[in-house]
């Protein structure tokens, strides 16, 4: 309840009405609250300003001179992380302050200060710069100042040299790389003449400090890539186009001033410079042209030894320079390296003369062959013999050798001729026409005259004699009828007229020999052999030896007579009796391993050459017969051999020939066979 | 009749089971009071696993399948090599003692690794056991000849399980071959010794008349030797096939024995079935020397290239004979072979 809460305080009023909603402050003013919210000009306050206490007077002071040095942002201020970190504008990097830097200074600045420190009035002495920049110089340095040291000089006792040896021209000052030694202040007095003091001592030379860093890429020696000052500058050595005038503020501003004595280095910009816009020789406004385009000299300027500008070689010509010249220069070519002090004896490298030439000496070589000729196959010797040993430039075809036609390249590698109708298919008359007959027999039904001319004409060519082998036999299910067809082709391939009337069979009828006729006829045309249109494109099979052939391949030499060798030996003469020779081409990879020449380098087989020979079956020699003689009486074949007087050694080769693909173990098995067939017909 | 002879005539090796040696070996070194010149040798290049002398070392090939490699001088087995799966047959050495070749009756030829031991190629394609191998003058080629009537030619060079060539030209077994630098000399069973001429391009076959059992070049390149199973030994001139020279007086009637010339041409050897080695001068055909190797068939011998030193294989042992020094030695070295 209400109640209970407001024990402590005061009894419970009733609620207060508006009007009597005030407040009052401590001393029972009543309070004027501003604005729409309790607060206001014065809240607070009480129309004071500022303070409790309200307003108080003070003196002025003006903040006009301290606003620069009271900076309320820094630019720091404005930049975020990307900035800040290590590839922004403001990398915040750790880096020791200058008190516990090292005594290493700054070599830029080193070399700066020594450069100026010559320009400047009082020649080898910093005080201007030590009047201004702090002087952060270490213990050692300053301890060295005191005892007489300066900049630039080096550390040592003092020494004495010639005067004239330590003079360094200015204009070479500003080249070197390390600072000339200054001499004492004492020598600085003697510019002029060659008096040399005798009781001077100068410092010494100071030490180059040699730049220890080791060369981790893979540049080479003292390449320094690419100056993009000078390459935007364009010197006479860049081939940039400058877009912009040497003089325009802009190239000052952004490339930054140059020295006097290059500001006209540069050529005048534009072709003939002030090309306007309407005028027509415009084409190269931004062609470059530099003063010294304009150097040559006309005439004059040759040496006068007549050597028009032929310079000897090094060696011959250094002694008239000047050395110390010369190592300055080689200085400044590669950084780091100097000339050496020894040279390099000539005696060790070794020059030799020439060798002496016989009188009699023409520089032609000529290719000797490199096998006796009397060791080697004959075909090699030909060969060597021919060759001239050099690469063939006989008669080069009109093209050269992409221009032979494959006639002309056929007699060039010595290959016979194809045979076969040289036809194209669009050629010869007689093909298109026989194609179209074979096609339309109807439309252009040609007589039965026309058809039998063509017929001979087609089979009594040249090609058709030369085919040998089998043809298409059209009517092979009826053999009278194709025997008749086979007469009628022979004749006509001899070329007789009247082969169709000859080869008909007498007994038909006048009706069926009609028929024959033209069968014979249309299958002759048909039929016909390698000249028909496409006939030039296609060439016969390769014969399948297989078991339905009827020939086996055996070696073309054969042994002479066996039992002439016999009886030789047993006469103990050998020699021509005894000795058999052959033809037996080597393998290509043999010969190679032997380190020999092929002998017979085109031949397409290896081993003894073969020829194909009528197999023989033992059944050929079977006889029913008992009588010896009748089993011993075979034709005699196309082999060497004669008719042999033993059948042992007969049957022998032609069990051979007959398995000879078969191999030995099965030729065991036969012949096992075969001694007994033998002895069972002895027997007989 | 002949024909029949040569089929049923087979010719035996390794007539003792216990035998082991075929080619080359040493047992033994031994002086001869009677002998001019006898010395054991190597006909194969040694082997030379740290050693490169010619004539130093053996290899021994022997019917327990494992080729042997010897050291001549001390006589002591250097190192076996076992991969065959039959007796081996025949070996050869390479010229820079860095290779074997070795063939065997169990139709392969093997190259070996001098050193590791190890088969480098095992070569299949015989149709029987091979009787014989050798390599060429660059050891670029193994030539072998089988008892199938072929000699294939193996090329060592390339990664090919086929032989290059296969000669087939022979009508019976292959007994020997002999390979010189363009020229490799067959010598078959069918009775016929065949040069095939690799420069010419030719083959010339020599009739001889019965079973070839070795052949061999003459030192100087112009004549050849054979011998054969009517116990001749002829010296065939290689132009023309005359006979140069006919040596008997041995017994060579069932087994495939060697002959061979001495290391200058001066003298013929043969093995005899009659246990021992006989000498003839080249010349003149007459006998020196006949050597009592011992009781049973000396199967093998062997000249050394350049000394004369003689090496003979007989019944598991080889013994090597040098020519007489001025005082005899009785220096022996002996040199078991493992008996199979």
């Amino acid at each position: 309840m209400m109640s209970d809460f407001s024990k402590n305080h005061e009894p419970l009023r009733k609620p207060v009405p508006l009007y009597e909603q005030t407040v009052k402050d401590e001393k029972g003013r009543y309070q004027r609250f501003h604005g729409a919210f309790t607060g206001g000009f014065s809240a607070g306050y009480f129309n004071t300003v500022g303070t409790k206490e309200g307003w108080t007077p003070a003196t002025f002071v003006s903040s006009r001179q301290q606003k620069a040095g009271r900076q309320n942002a820094r630019p720091e201020d404005f930049m975020d992380e990307e900035d800040l970190g290590d590839h922004g504008i403001a990398p915040r990097q750790i880096t020791t302050t200058a008190d516990f830097a090292s005594g290493r200074k700054d070599v830029i600045r080193d070399k700066a200060r020594a450069i100026t420190s010559l320009s400047a009035p009082i020649p080898g002495d910093t005080v201007l710069e030590d009047l201004v920049a702090p002087a952060r110089s270490s213990m050692g340095v300053e301890l060295l100042r005191k005892m007489g040291w300066k900049d630039g000089q080096g550390v040592g006792p003092r020494v004495k040299r010639r005067l004239c040896k330590q003079r360094a021209d200015s204009a070479t000052r500003a080249f070197g790389s390390a600072s000339p030694p200054n001499g004492s202040s004492e020598s600085q007095d003697e510019e002029d003449g060659e008096f040399v003091p005798e009781n001077v001592t100068f410092a010494p030379k100071d030490v180059t400090p040699i730049d220890f860093t080791p060369k981790v890429d893979l540049h080479g020696l003292g390449y320094r890539g690419l100056n993009p000052l000078a390459a935007l500058r364009g010197g006479p050595g860049a081939g940039h186009i400058n877009l912009f005038t040497m003089d325009s503020d802009r190239t000052n501003s952004l490339f930054g001033e140059d020295r006097k004595g290059q500001r006209r280095r540069g050529g005048v910009a534009g072709q003939g410079f002030g090309v306007g816009a309407m005028e027509d020789d415009d084409e190269d406004i931004y062609h470059r042209d530099i003063m010294s385009n304009y150097d040559t000299v006309l005439g004059g300027e040759e040496p006068g030894n007549g050597l028009y500008g032929w310079t000897a070689p090094q060696q011959y010509n250094r002694k008239k320079k000047d050395h110390s010249k010369d190592a300055a220069y080689l200085g400044k070519i590669l950084e780091g390296f100097t000339l050496a002090s020894d040279k390099l004896e000539t005696k060790t490298v070794g020059i030799f003369p020439p060798p002496n030439l016989p009188r009699d000496f023409r520089p032609v070589h000529y290719f000797r062959p490199v096998v006796d000729l009397s060791s080697v196959s004959p075909m090699v010797a030909q060969a060597l013999q021919t060759s001239r040993g050099h690469m063939a430039q006989e008669e080069p075809s009109k093209g050269g050798r992409h221009q032979l036609d494959s006639a002309q390249r056929r007699e060039l590698l010595g290959e016979a001729t194809l045979q076969g109708a040289d036809c194209s298919l669009y050629s010869s008359e007689t093909c298109r026409h026989n194609k179209m007959s074979l096609l339309n027999p109807s439309r252009f039904a040609p007589h039965a005259e026309q058809q039998q001319q063509e017929a001979l004409s087609v089979w009594s060519g040249p090609t058709a004699q030369a085919q040998t082998g089998q043809t298409f036999k059209p009517f092979e299910r009826t053999p009278h009828k194709q025997a008749r067809y086979d007469l009628y082709i022979d004749q006509l391939k001899q070329g007789d007229r009247d082969a169709l009337e000859l080869s008909l069979d007498p007994t038909m009828t006048e009706w069926e020999r009609g028929r024959e006729r033209d069968e014979f006829v249309r299958a002759a045309l048909l039929y016909k052999p390698s000249s028909s249109s496409l006939s030039c494109r296609f060439t016969r099979g390769k014969q399948d030896d297989g078991v339905e052939a009827d020939t086996v391949e055996v070696t073309r030499d054969q042994e002479n007579d066996v039992d002439d060798k016999q009886a030789a030996v047993k006469m103990k003469m050998f020699g021509k009796l005894t000795r058999d020779t052959f033809e037996w081409h080597p393998d290509n990879l043999l010969c190679k391993r032997f380190n020999i020449p092929d002998p017979y380098p085109g031949s397409g087989f290896v081993g003894m050459p073969k020829v194909k020979r009528d197999k023989f079956s033992v059944f050929n020699f079977l006889t029913v017969s008992e009588s010896p003689t009748a089993s011993a009486s075979p034709a005699p074949q196309g082999n060497k051999q004669s008719v042999p007087l033993y059948p042992d050694t007969f049957y022998l080769k032609c069990y051979r020939e007959e398995f000879q693909s078969v191999g030995a173990l099965t030729f065991i098995v036969y012949y096992q066979i075969y001694s007994l067939f033998n002895l069972i017909t002895r027997l007989n | 009749m002949v024909r029949t002879q040569t089929n049923t005539h087979t010719v035996r090796y390794d007539c003792c089971s216990t035998w082991s040696c075929l080619c080359i070996y040493i047992t033994r070194f031994r002086c001869f009071s009677s002998s001019h010149f006898l010395s054991t040798h190597l006909s194969p290049p040694p082997l030379s696993l740290s050693f490169s002398a010619d004539g130093n070392y053996l290899l021994s090939c022997g019917s327990d399948k494992s080729l042997k490699l010897w050291s001549v001088s001390r006589g002591t087995l250097l190192k076996t090599y076992s991969g065959h799966g039959y007796e081996v047959l025949d070996a050869d050495g390479s010229y820079d003692n860095s290779q074997l070749c070795s063939c065997s009756s169990d139709k392969t030829v093997i190259l070996w690794d001098v050193a590791t031991g190890q088969v480098t190629r095992k070569l299949r394609g015989h149709a029987g056991k091979v009787n014989c191998v050798q390599f060429n003058e660059e050891a670029t080629v193994i030539l072998s000849g089988s008892i199938d009537g072929t000699v294939r030619c193996w090329d060592t060079r390339s990664r090919k399980f086929d032989p290059i060539q296969i000669l087939d030209e022979a009508q019976d077994g292959v007994s020997s071959l002999k390979v010189s630098e363009h020229e490799l000399l067959t010598g078959s069973v069918d009775g016929r010794v065949r040069r095939y001429d690799l420069r010419m391009g030719q083959l010339h076959v020599d009739f001889i008349n019965s079973p070839i059992t070795c052949v061999c070049f003459s030192a100087d390149g112009q004549c050849t030797l054979t011998s054969s199973l009517d116990s001749t030994v002829r010296l065939l001139d290689k132009s023309t096939g005359e006979m140069l020279g006919e040596y008997t007086g041995h017994k060579m009637k069932g087994y495939k024995l060697d002959c061979c010339l001495s290391s200058k041409d001066t003298h013929v050897l043969s093995c005899s079935e009659d246990g021992h080695v006989y000498c003839w001068d080249l010349v003149e055909g007459s006998l020196m020397l006949k050597l009592p190797v011992g009781k049973a068939v000396v199967q093998s011998l062997s000249f050394h290239p350049s000394e004369t030193r003689l090496l003979t294989a007989m019944e598991g042992r080889v013994q090597v004979w040098g020519a007489e020094p001025e005082e005899t030695e009785e220096e022996v070295v002996v040199v078991q072979q493992e008996k199979a």
